[in-house]
């Protein structure tokens, strides 16, 4: 199947993309486990835009009456606060809730930092080659020799605890993988027919590259940005969880856990589900970028 | 074969030294005077201050800054802790076995159970087997060690009392220091239970760091599997009457593992991140808790050296599994 597609020209107009784009959703919409995904990712996304309607309580606001009540499942919980209090007496559900907000914004700000600065490292690099290829490709490849974690945690040593540093940081933890991915796409378009076609019609050096080539190297950039997504909300918790991201009194899931670490034995609540939340998330990303991988990649389709 | 290998390290010296220079304008970048840094304290008076200056080389210009540092790298001195006043190199030589074992024992765990799971999986392919081991990989692929990481604790050590919260052995035993490695230096020692002890403080932070490259592992393999499973000569095994146990282990599994071992060399940087938060979680003395506790104290030369030599390992590992694939896979050598 691969081999045939690979044989013949692709055009890269807008029914084209229009076709893949629907056959994408119908492969997709088999997918049991990336349909779930998909329906938890929307949730999510409608609990953070509705926080303050959804949210039974502010995210700060404390009962100073109700400390570490347990959660309404427990003995002692009770439907004022189902998910029970922390030690500040704050609603534990209405923190959750506001944190979603952060991860699915520290989630799309730095995949969209990493995608657009790498994407166009990584095109600059494939469709030019020579010492602009050279230069950033070694400089990625020193990046990449660091693992994540190490690299996120060196550059919030440099540029202090918060959110936004922890942000910088995982976003330029991602920056290489997504130059590597659009400079193999690159170079492995910039081979095929039509672009030897276009060239020869006299399309400029600029045309090429982002009219012609760019929209066909559309498909692995996708998949890699969902991943990422999940991997930035992974790690950036991660890095809350090690007091260098957010800050309380942030409701970040990974700060709020890290903050009730101390009552992991009296409370277990204040640190599980803040714990659960970031694997329902995290989770639900993995799962539609499977899905989205098996679906625009045919290779992988068995 | 050799001019494979020599392309390969001719990439890695550029990087090598990219990374020299990484860790030097590192410390470069910290907002402050560096003095004041060094000194933690503020308002020194302007005389000590050049003559601190000078004393710790920092009034020369920043090429001969570099150079001094790339010379004492290349001699293995990567400059004094500010806290411990111990040469970085030392303390990183002392904690360094406590990571290693327990690297290798998650590795190991991952290879045991990860191997078998994802052999089994991509053999019973779209059977509910195949399913749950496909939805169990993701999960641990998902999953916060941190969070995973007290979970456990909070089940097997807080309301079980099955194994210890913290550290490496029980404070009750005095075992000699003879390999660094405690469950060998334990086994060496004396002391009885100590063996016992030291294996019970391992497994918790074992299992919480295996859980990603277990989940990566098992899925390459059921990949790998179905990709094997699906060429010619499987066929003509099958076809010839082999038993389905003899197709795959002598047929299907050997071609399998080419990805498979790439993939677990690869893990070695996941495993020495995952190691930082696992480590202090578990309170291991490793590598990973003085970084995050260099960084605390900001200690800049414990963080710069652990950086480098960090990044220096992954590099290395990243070759000899370059180099493996070569040697196993003729068409990779010959393919440039």
């Amino acid at each position: 199947m691969a081999a045939l597609e690979t044989g013949t020209t692709k055009p890269s107009s807008r029914a084209r993309r229009e076709s893949l784009t629907a056959e994408t959703w119908r492969s997709l919409r088999r997918n049991r486990g990336a349909m779930s995904g998909l329906a938890i990712v929307v949730l999510l996304l409608l609990t953070a835009v509705f926080a303050d309607i959804v949210a039974p309580h502010g995210p700060a606001e404390q009962f100073r009456d109700h400390l570490l009540q347990p959660p309404v499942w427990s003995e002692g919980g009770a439907w004022r606060f189902p998910f029970g209090t922390d030690d500040l007496g704050r609603c534990v559900l209405s923190r959750l809730i506001h944190g979603s907000r952060l991860s699915l914004l520290i989630g799309f700000l730095v995949v969209s930092f990493s995608l657009t600065c790498g994407g166009l490292l990584g095109l600059v690099a494939g469709f030019f080659g020579g010492t602009a290829d050279l230069l950033i490709m070694r400089a990625m490849d020193i990046l990449l020799a660091l693992p994540s974690l190490l690299l996120a945690l060196v550059i919030v040593a440099i540029l202090g605890p918060g959110l936004t540093n922890a942000m910088i940081a995982v976003a330029v933890v991602f920056l290489p993988h997504f130059a590597r991915l659009m400079r193999a796409s690159v170079l492995s378009e910039a081979a095929r027919d039509y672009v030897v076609a276009s060239r020869v019609a006299g399309a400029s050096r600029w045309r090429l590259m982002t009219d012609t080539i760019l929209p066909n190297c559309v498909a692995p950039l996708i998949v890699q940005t969902t991943l990422s997504f999940s991997a930035a909300i992974l790690d950036a918790a991660a890095l809350g969880f090690l007091g260098l991201g957010a800050q309380p009194p942030t409701p970040e899931w990974g700060t709020m856990l890290a903050s009730a670490l101390s009552f992991l034995q009296a409370a277990p609540w204040v640190v599980t589900l803040p714990g659960c939340a970031i694997l329902i998330t995290v989770l639900a990303f993995n799962l539609l970028g499977d899905g989205l991988r098996d679906a625009l990649d045919p290779k992988l389709k068995r | 074969m050799l001019r494979y290998l020599a392309a390969r390290i001719g990439l890695i010296v550029p990087t090598f030294f990219g990374i020299i220079f990484l860790t030097f304008i590192l410390i470069r970048l910290v907002p402050g005077d560096p003095v004041e840094v060094r000194l933690g304290e503020r308002g020194i008076e302007p005389e000590r201050h050049a003559a601190l200056l000078r004393q710790m080389g920092l009034d020369k210009p920043l090429a001969e800054q570099f150079l001094g540092y790339v010379a004492g790298v290349l001699r293995g001195d990567l400059g004094v802790s500010f806290s411990t006043q111990q040469p970085v190199l030392r303390e990183f030589m002392s904690l360094f076995p406590a990571t290693i074992e327990l690297t290798f024992c998650a590795v190991l765990l991952g290879v045991l159970i990860g191997i078998p799971a994802g052999i089994l999986a991509g053999m019973k392919r779209g059977s509910l087997y195949d399913h749950l081991m496909m939805t169990a990989s993701l999960t641990g692929y998902s999953m916060p060690i941190f969070w995973w990481g007290l979970l456990l604790i909070l089940t097997f050590s807080v309301n079980l009392h099955w194994t210890p919260v913290s550290g490496r052995i029980d404070l009750s035993y005095f075992v000699d220091s003879v390999t660094g490695f405690m469950t060998i230096d334990a086994l060496l020692s004396d002391e009885r239970g100590a063996f016992r002890s030291a294996i019970m403080h391992l497994m918790l932070p074992t299992i919480v760091l295996a859980t990603l490259p277990l989940a990566v592992i098992a899925r390459m393999t059921r990949s790998a599997m179905l990709e094997v499973l699906g060429e010619n000569y499987i066929r003509t095994a099958r076809a010839k009457g082999l038993s389905a146990l003899r197709v795959v282990n002598l047929h299907a599994l050997r071609n399998a593992l080419i990805p498979i071992v790439t993939v677990i060399g690869l893990q070695i940087g996941v495993l020495l991140g995952g190691a930082i938060i696992t480590e202090t979680i578990f309170s291991w003395p490793g590598i990973g808790k003085w970084l995050v506790e260099a960084i605390a104290r900001r200690d800049y030369p414990v963080l710069q050296g652990g950086v480098l030599i960090i990044a220096s390992l992954v590099m290395l590992v990243n070759l000899i599994v370059d180099v493996a694939y070569g040697l196993l896979n003729p068409r990779i050598r010959h393919g440039r």
